[in-house]
């Protein structure tokens, strides 16, 4: 059977545990027993994105050799999946031989919706979630590796769930990383046109595949009182959200 | 790139630094945010719709590109036959290394006809240069013909956008504007509709079109093979300031070649398309040199003014496919910080994206540091680049430039560091995620934290923190937790 490695990623490590055992969960309701390497740190992208390519060269090293044992990677978050899969070869020249193991571990490394119904061909999830929910495309999962209809063909499974359409669902919430704290009100004026779209839509809960979008919109929820939850995509799918 | 004691640095001025106190100016101002609004929202569904029409869409941009690439790989050669057929059709092409060098060319071929009126249409690189000023200095009088251009010229502005230079404005901001300037000319009722407005600006610059001794234009394209310029516009102005007055002068970059008038059809469908969703723009003209005898009319000479201004500094760089950028503005009008805060906040004439990238390469990071950090690398903008252009990866190669200068602020030039020390030692990273998870929970009211300290109080002005239940991941996964 094929070696499933998940990487948590550090922000569902350190503020989102669930989404990650809501990963194990649905990885093998799949048919794959996943493994979590105790060493994964951080997969350098705040380093990549802040300039300092020494940095983040290092730590996709690093990645690389620890996550060598597994056919598949798997990463609850299409920024950090996409950072691997579509930023990390291009760390290296074609001709450099450390960039090999890189460029094997950009090659094996999913998005989990993708993975799951791209290679796992998985169709539905069993779960169950009562009422209307929209889902917001973080946009690194849709623009780096095409994370569109995946979450939402598994989504469309789950019992007693009504897909709500979000306007704008392709448009930035306003997280960006260091952006937002760099740069509190545009980030903020950003957050809170994604706000008026989602109380549009009169759904109870909005779901997405990216923990620090999640953070992002929660957070922006709640500054303004709203009752309006956040839900990673994985714990809907797991039957995790309430 | 060039050292800052180089007397043929690439020059533009630009107040970038003050992006962050210029955005919060924009997003408190409510008349800009309603136009703001309206703008994103329409431009984008016009694109939308302008492109589904065309199902090749995506090959033809695949194919802009290359041609575009093929023509930066071969630049030398190209001016080299763009500036040959120029000549032998009876016009002079000049060099500028830089702005000065541009505005001090443009200035003489001015005074050499003795010019006291020029009107200009659109031109970006006009701006770039501040062309304006340095004329005025010289005692000419400059009329800008594009409605838009005409109407921040009056109100002293810079441009809010590289096609829509006067978007951001209302009909009642314009009226207010024309009536102060236009009593001048005799016109002392107040004008407020629409249509009255443009008709009013139409009578006034009309005038100044027979006045004009040079018209100055911009080009959208040089044709390598024909030696031609392409000028496209909504309102015909363009054409009036190439052929009315006795002398046209057209100012541009040394990118804008086109090997020839195939590529040139093909450009042609994708900028307007890109720009507004149009299938096409009101007016193309190509102009091939200055009137010969058999020509009915046409101005008498016709000068060619392209400009480096640290263009060819790109060349070869990491930043090269900024060069392939075709000015339709579909980044700008796609992305959320730009239609959030508007062009004005970026003290640069280009702004969103584009000049994001564009702005440090003329300017130095240094005075440009903020406009490619200003972005979350949404990627929407490389999504609707018609010649591809991977801006994000452009921007941040601008974020790789300023941390290798030590421009990157000390703070966060040393949190990446701890960030990848920490990121290197597994069991001191486990450790620091726990530890980060109590502080939070700690400093937690009902779950949620409602002020950070530092650097991450950025975070809590605008939202709050809802902080992490139980163990980090690893710490629970270790006590053997599965699901
Ligand atoms: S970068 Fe691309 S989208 Fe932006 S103005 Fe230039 S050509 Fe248009």
């Amino acid at each position: 059977m094929a070696k499933v490695g998940l990487f948590v990623t550090c922000i569902v490590n350190t503020m989102r545990p669930e989404i990650g055992f809501a990963s194990l969960k649905l990885l093998e309701q799949a048919g794959f027993e996943a493994e979590v390497p105790r060493d994964q740190t951080c997969c350098g992208q705040p380093n990549m994105n802040g300039g300092d390519k020494a940095g983040a060269k290092d730590l996709a090293l690093r990645l690389a050799k620890l996550y060598a044992p597994y056919d598949y990677v798997v990463v609850p978050s299409g920024s950090c999946a996409g950072t691997i899969r579509t930023h990390y070869p291009d760390f290296f020249d074609e001709s450099d031989a450390e960039g090999e193991r890189v460029r094997a571990l950009a090659a094996k490394t999913w998005e989990l919706t993708s993975f799951l119904t791209d290679v796992a061909g998985m169709k539905e999830v069993e779960a169950r979630f009562d009422g209307a929910l929209a889902y917001h495309d973080s946009c690194a999962g849709l623009r780096e590796l095409k994370v569109k209809q995946q979450p939402r063909t598994l989504l469309k499974s789950v019992e007693g769930l009504e897909l709500k359409d979000l306007p704008d669902a392709e448009v930035c919430c306003g997280f960006g990383g260091l952006f937002c704290v760099k740069y509190p009100d545009v980030s903020g004026e950003m957050v809170r046109k994604k706000l008026a779209d989602i109380e549009g839509t009169e759904a109870r809960a909005v779901a997405m595949g990216d923990a620090g979008c999640m953070l992002n919109i929660e957070g922006a929820l709640a500054r303004k009182g709203s009752d309006i939850k956040v839900w990673h995509v994985a714990e809907v799918l797991a039957g995790l959200a309430k | 790139m060039t050292p800052p004691n180089d007397q043929h640095a690439p020059e533009m001025h630009v107040t970038s630094e003050r992006f962050s106190e210029n955005a919060r100016h924009a997003l408190d101002d409510k008349v800009l945010q309603g136009g703001l609004f309206i703008f994103a929202k329409g431009f984008t569904a016009l694109r939308e719709i302008g492109i589904s029409q065309v199902p090749e869409f995506g090959d033809m941009r695949d194919r802009a590109r290359d041609v575009k690439n093929h023509v930066l790989e071969n630049l030398g050669d190209y001016l080299k036959q763009f500036e040959e057929r120029v000549i032998a059709n009876g016009g002079r092409v000049h060099w500028a290394r830089n702005a000065s060098e541009a505005n001090e060319i443009i200035g003489r071929l001015c005074a050499e006809v003795n010019a006291k009126t020029v009107v200009k249409s659109k031109s970006m690189v006009t701006e770039e240069l501040e062309l304006n000023p340095h004329l005025e200095k010289q005692g000419i009088e400059v009329f800008e013909s594009d409605l838009g251009e005409y109407i921040i010229q009056l109100r002293k502005e810079k441009p809010f956008h590289i096609v829509g230079p006067a978007l951001h404005l209302t009909k009642e901001q314009v009226s207010d504007t024309f009536y102060e300037a236009h009593q001048r000319y005799g016109r002392t009722e107040k004008v407020t509709e629409k249509e009255a407005l443009v008709r009013e600006a139409r009578i006034v610059l009309r005038e100044r079109f027979k006045q004009a001794d040079v018209g100055i234009t911009g080009a959208n394209f040089l044709v390598a093979e024909t030696g031609s310029i392409a000028l496209v516009t909504n309102e015909g102005n363009a054409d009036l300031s190439a052929t009315l007055p006795k002398h046209h002068i057209a100012v541009t970059g040394i990118e804008k070649i086109v090997p020839t008038l195939e590529d040139l059809g093909l450009f042609l469908r994708l900028l307007p398309r890109s720009a507004l969703g149009l299938d096409t723009a009101n007016y193309l003209s190509l102009y091939t040199g200055p009137k010969r005898d058999s020509d009915p009319d046409g101005p008498e000479t016709f000068d060619i003014v392209l400009v480096d201004n640290g263009r060819s500094d790109m060349l070869g760089s990491e930043f090269q496919d900024m060069l392939r950028c075709i000015r339709c503005g579909a980044c700008l009008n796609g992305c959320p910080v730009f239609t959030s805060v508007g062009g004005q906040a970026y003290g640069s004439v280009y702004s969103g994206p584009m000049g994001a990238v564009w702005t440090p390469a003329l300017a130095g990071i240094t005075h440009a540091a903020n406009l490619p950090n200003a972005s979350t690398f949404c990627g929407k903008c490389e999504e609707v680049c018609p010649v591809r252009i991977p801006l994000p990866n452009l921007m941040r190669h601008w974020r790789e430039r300023e941390f290798e200068k030590h421009y990157t602020p000390t703070g966060q030039r040393w949190g990446m560091g701890a960030w990848r020390w920490i990121a290197g030692k597994p069991a001191l990273y486990r450790l620091a995620s726990s530890m980060g998870g109590r502080v939070l929970r700690a400093m937690a009211r009902k779950g949620w934290v409602k002020k950070l300290p530092g650097f991450a109080g950025g975070w809590t002005e605008m939202r709050d923190l809802k902080a992490p239940e139980g163990g980090s991941f690893l710490e629970q996964y270790e006590k053997g937790r599965r699901s």
